[in-house]
């Protein structure tokens, strides 16, 4: 017989938890949920837009009726859980009757705090947290004038916009001399308390409500210093309390909020809970991003699989107040010793402070153009060492030439629906805000899923956030603090690498094992990145496994879209002879090659090679000694050279002489991701140097070293390295750079994002100010080399894998 | 009654791994999973026909090379979010041969 599982609370955090547990356990619980209010699950931050006239009550359901029926879990809505018995283990309902369970989750989220001053059970007094709120709220602005918001905190001016909008006169009574303290610093909230005001809200700062007046029915408040103001209807929004009463009775250890331990269980192990009723290491939250960490926690451990842990979450709020843009996350007030960058232009309404401490954000709070709100907080939560960009980290995030669209957001919701977003995928605005809307999506990763937005380079990453964004309301699109590296695992690749070298872990299953992974085989995305990770650090003991490349890689061409193959011969910095294209000329006859065509990378390309030609048309090729070129790996792809000082007149070096030299020491390694270097002969730069992942620029005096770059969909150019004297130091700078790329970087992270993801800085560190580290990285590379060279043409020509190139023939 | 049609040796097709027969009016896909099973598809993936056989095999699943779909070996069906599905031909392991199931009318569920 299946277990039991019951739910009580039919809210955010609760039916996240069921979808997450379905995700991996479809059939393991007989499922009933309990809630309260007579609606299926909906998105309650959008209560705001909703009571502000700019969505409706059928936009924001977020599992409807059928959604339960389909999944087979049984719902009570406008049913109460009166009682929980630990020891019989069942609930009690409202209507009296006794329903058993195995497990239990409580999810019944908060209660919004009424001040227990005289008055305050009046009729007109209400809070602001149901669809039962907002709907009383619109019955008064339709038939009364005059409404008081207690509370000038988020929930509280989101309320107070909402009634303005509605065309009620609003007054908002703070106790405190500064609007939303918790999310903003002083100046930042003067700014907002003086465009509020333009738009028409009355606000009394340091008023302390004594008493609410009326017979019955709300009339109006009284302060502590005996001033009073006229209100048809209050509104209580001064905070939230933790909805602990059910748990408290059945006698579960509970502090503000019910107790949790990291798999988000309850001091009884039958009882999970999760969402705003939750106090986990001493914190409960108020936000969704958290809630949903927390769901996904209690997934995992409901579903027994149990690796997941909850380890809190720093969280960002946004005011979603049409027209007004702010941003605040983590410790947006300077304490002793932290420093601060401020900018303020008050001709534009605009104010950014960042926190600063040891080179690392640690709060920030932007108002009037909050575009780089996202990027800042992603700084913040993972650490990045801010110090290669501080100067200019204020103007944002284009500024600083990133791999990405991050400039591009604010004006994301202007677009058209029509408009592209994903070049890879040829998806249009229109698409993913349907899907969002429609599938109820809530993460980058389920937009990826659902429209393959943004799921192939990536570079769109930052136009889908904006639109989930924009879309769904903030607070959804925050990525868990630590993301795994696939489906399949919690661990980050970072946690991965790391496991890997200090762990000394050799093989997959040796991964597999020690981190628990939860799919026995992996996945398309893991096996090639651990495939990667272990060849890597294991040079000539770990044995590369076929299975786990892409099949690029596994058959040593493109895939082209008709299935058909690209060959492309590697040709050392470009150069070639008479001979050599002699000999492709040949190989193109003789295969009846349909089109060929000079790369890029100064290389010649044959399109259209069937897959079983390849064994005999790479055996051509090695005879007449071409190795592979890897333009289908993450690999070493080119050294792209100029004419240099043999024949340019303005070349200062030999940059095509000191490119083969590079391209003999670097070709066969594999990579994160693929990898380009080049060499120019001067300034001029006619190898376009400053756009690869290692450029020369020569110069009179010596060898300036450039790292990543890359050109693409957004470019970006190099940082400058460092300047060198002779070619024998720019191999061996080059050398230690890649080798320190190669053990560091994320699988199918390009040195770019990488550049900017550990800071230019530790790279100088590594590779420039520390000699000795840097000629053990070279050492290091050098090694593995002796295995990596070895040309796979040759070798599968010769019969290596065979199997992997011959249709079978039926017998 | 099948008719069998014997295809190669297990050991041919490597674990985790496929390889493609040609047929007179398609390719088909044999995949070995780590367990030794076999599954037969027509190697034309539901999205734009892209070269199952050329993926990566996991679980009983393979992801397409070209925009890594995921389809499930045993029914042919794009696993969620995706939808559609490819041609599935019965397969039978005996003595260490493969057996295939051809004839239309005779594809396994
Ligand atoms: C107006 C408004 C705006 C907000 N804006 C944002 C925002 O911009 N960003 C953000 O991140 N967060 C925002 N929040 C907060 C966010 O909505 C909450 O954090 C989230 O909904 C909490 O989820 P939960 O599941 O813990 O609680 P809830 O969603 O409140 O769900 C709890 C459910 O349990 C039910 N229940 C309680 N007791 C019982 C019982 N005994 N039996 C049966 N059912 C019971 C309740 O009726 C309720 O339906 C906002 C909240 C409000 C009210
Ligand atoms: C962002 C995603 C990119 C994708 C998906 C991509 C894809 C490809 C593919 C599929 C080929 C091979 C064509 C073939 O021979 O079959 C190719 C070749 C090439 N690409 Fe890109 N490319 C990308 C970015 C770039 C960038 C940023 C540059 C240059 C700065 C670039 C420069 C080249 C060059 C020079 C070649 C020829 C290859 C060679 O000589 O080895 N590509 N690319
Ligand atoms: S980069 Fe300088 S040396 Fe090289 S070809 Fe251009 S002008 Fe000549
Ligand atoms: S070779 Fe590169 S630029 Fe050209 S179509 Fe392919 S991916 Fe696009
Ligand atoms: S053809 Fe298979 S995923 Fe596109």
């Amino acid at each position: 017989m299946k277990q039991k599982l019951i739910v009580i609370g039919n809210g955010m955090a609760g039916m996240r938890a069921i979808e997450e547990l379905l995700k991996l356990e479809p059939s393991l619980y007989d499922i009933t949920v309990f809630g309260n209010e007579p609606h299926p699950n909906y998105n309650r931050i959008m209560l705001s837009p909703v009571l502000a006239g700019d969505k409706q009550v059928d936009d924001i359901i977020l599992n409807p009726l059928e959604w339960y029926r389909d999944n087979g879990i049984t719902l009570h809505t406008g049913n109460a859980v009166t009682e929980i018995d630990r020891v019989g283990q069942y609930v009690i309902d409202a209507a009296g009757d006794s329903h058993q369970y195995d497990r239990l989750l409580v999810a019944t989220g908060s209660t919004p705090f009424m001040i227990p001053v005289p008055g305050a059970d009046k009729q007109g007094v209400i809070g602001f947290r149901d669809i039962k709120d907002v709907d009383t709220m619109l019955e008064y602005a339709a038939n009364h004038s005059r409404a008081v918001v207690i509370g000038g905190g988020l929930l509280g001016l989101e309320a107070a916009n909402g009634l303005r909008t509605r065309g009620m006169e609003v007054t908002v009574v703070h106790l405190l001399d500064s609007l939303m303290e918790r999310q903003l610093d002083k100046p930042a909230a003067a700014l907002l308390k003086a465009t509020l005001e333009e738009r028409g809200l009355n606000f009394l700062m340091q008023a302390q409500t004594a008493e609410i007046l009326g017979e019955g029915h709300v009339t109006g408040v009284r302060f502590a210093d005996g001033s009073e103001v006229a209100a048809d209807l209050v509104v209580m929004a001064v905070g939230i309390r933790p909805n602990v009463t059910l748990a408290k009775d059945a006698g579960i250890h509970c502090e503000r909020g019910i107790v949790v331990n990291d798999t988000m269980q309850t001091f009884d192990p039958k009882i999970y809970a999760v969402g705003e009723c939750v106090q986990h290491r001493g914190e409960c939250y108020g936000l969704v991003a958290p809630l949903f960490e927390q769901a996904r926690v209690a997934a995992n451990h409901l579903a027994q699989i149990g690796i997941g842990r909850y380890e809190g979450s720093v969280t960002s709020t946004k005011l979603k107040v049409t027209g007004v843009d702010l941003f605040s996350a983590g410790e947006f007030n300077e304490s002793g010793g932290d420093e601060t960058l401020v900018l303020q232009d008050p001709a534009q309404g605009v104010y950014k402070k960042l926190v600063i401490r040891d080179n690392r954000i640690k709060g920030a709070v932007l108002y009037g153009d909050t575009m780089d709100g996202t990027w800042y907080f992603t700084l913040l939560r993972e650490e990045t060492d801010i110090s290669a960009f501080r100067g200019t980290i204020l103007f944002g995030q284009h500024d600083i030439g990133d791999a990405g669209h991050g400039d591009a957001s604010a004006s994301v919701m202007a677009l058209p629906a029509g408009a592209e977003i994903c070049g890879c995928n040829g998806v249009c605005k229109g698409d993913i805000v349907d899907a969002i809307g429609k599938k109820g999506l809530f993460t980058l990763e389920e937009v990826r899923a659902h429209t393959k937005a943004s799921s192939s380079c990536g570079s769109c990453t930052g136009l889908v956030e904006a639109i989930l964004a924009g879309t769904v309301g903030e607070g959804y699109d925050k990525a868990p603090s630590k993301k795994g590296m696939c489906g399949c695992t919690e661990h980050s690749h970072d946690d991965v690498i790391a496991a890997i070298r200090h762990s000394g872990l050799k093989s997959m299953q040796a991964v597999r094992d020690a981190l628990d992974w939860k799919n026995p085989d992996g996945c398309a995305a893991c096996r090639p990145a651990l495939n990667y990770y272990l060849l890597a650090h294991w040079p000539g003991e770990y044995q590369d496994d076929a299975q786990s490349r892409f099949i690029n890689e596994r058959a040593h061409g493109n895939i082209q879209k008709d299935g058909t193959y690209s060959v492309v011969p590697r040709m050392f910095g470009g150069l070639c002879t008479a001979d050599e294209l002699r000999a492709i000329a040949d190989v193109a006859d003789k295969y009846r090659v349909p089109e060929m065509k000079v790369t890029g990378g100064q290389r010649i390309d044959m399109f259209g090679v069937k897959k079983e030609d390849l064994p005999a048309m790479w055996k051509d090729l090695s005879d007449a000694g071409f190795v592979s070129g890897h333009a289908y790996g993450k690999a070493l792809r080119t050294v792209k050279t100029c004419a240099g000082k043999k024949w340019c007149r303005f070349g200062t070096q030999d940059s095509t002489g000191l490119g083969v030299q590079l391209e003999k020491m670097t070709w066969g390694s594999w990579m994160p991701h693929k990898f380009k270097l080049a060499v120019s002969g001067c300034p001029r730069n006619c190898a376009e140097a400053t756009i690869k992942d290692f450029g020369v620029v020569c110069v009179d005096s010596g060898y300036e070293l450039h790292i990543g770059g890359n050109g693409g969909i957004k470019v970006r150019v190099t940082d400058v390295l460092c300047k060198v004297d002779t070619e024998e130091e720019v191999l061996e700078y080059c050398a230690a750079f890649i080798q320190l790329y190669r053990e560091e970087g994320h699988y199918l992270e390009r040195t770019a994002p990488w550049v900017e993801r550990v800071g230019l800085n530790h790279i100088k560190q590594k590779v420039v100010d520390d000699a000795d580290n840097r000629k053990v990285l070279r050492e290091r590379f050098l090694y593995s080399q002796t295995f990596a060279q070895v040309d796979p043409w040759k070798a599968r020509a010769q019969g290596e894998q065979s199997h992997e190139f011959k249709p079978l023939r039926i017998a | 009654m099948k008719d069998w049609i014997e295809i190669a040796a297990l050991d041919d097709i490597p674990r985790l791994g496929a390889r493609v027969i040609r047929t007179d009016t398609m390719d088909v896909a044999i995949f070995r999973t780590r367990d030794d099973q076999v599954f037969a598809l027509r190697d034309a993936c539901p999205h734009r026909g892209g070269p199952l056989s050329q993926g990566i095999v996991h679980g009983t699943s393979v992801s397409c090379p070209l925009h890594n779909w995921k389809i499930d070996l045993a029914s042919g069906q794009a696993l969620g979010p995706d939808e559609g599905c490819t041609n599935v031909f019965a397969t039978r392991v005996e003595d260490g041969k493969v057996y295939l199931a051809l004839k239309a009318g005779e594809a396994a569920a």
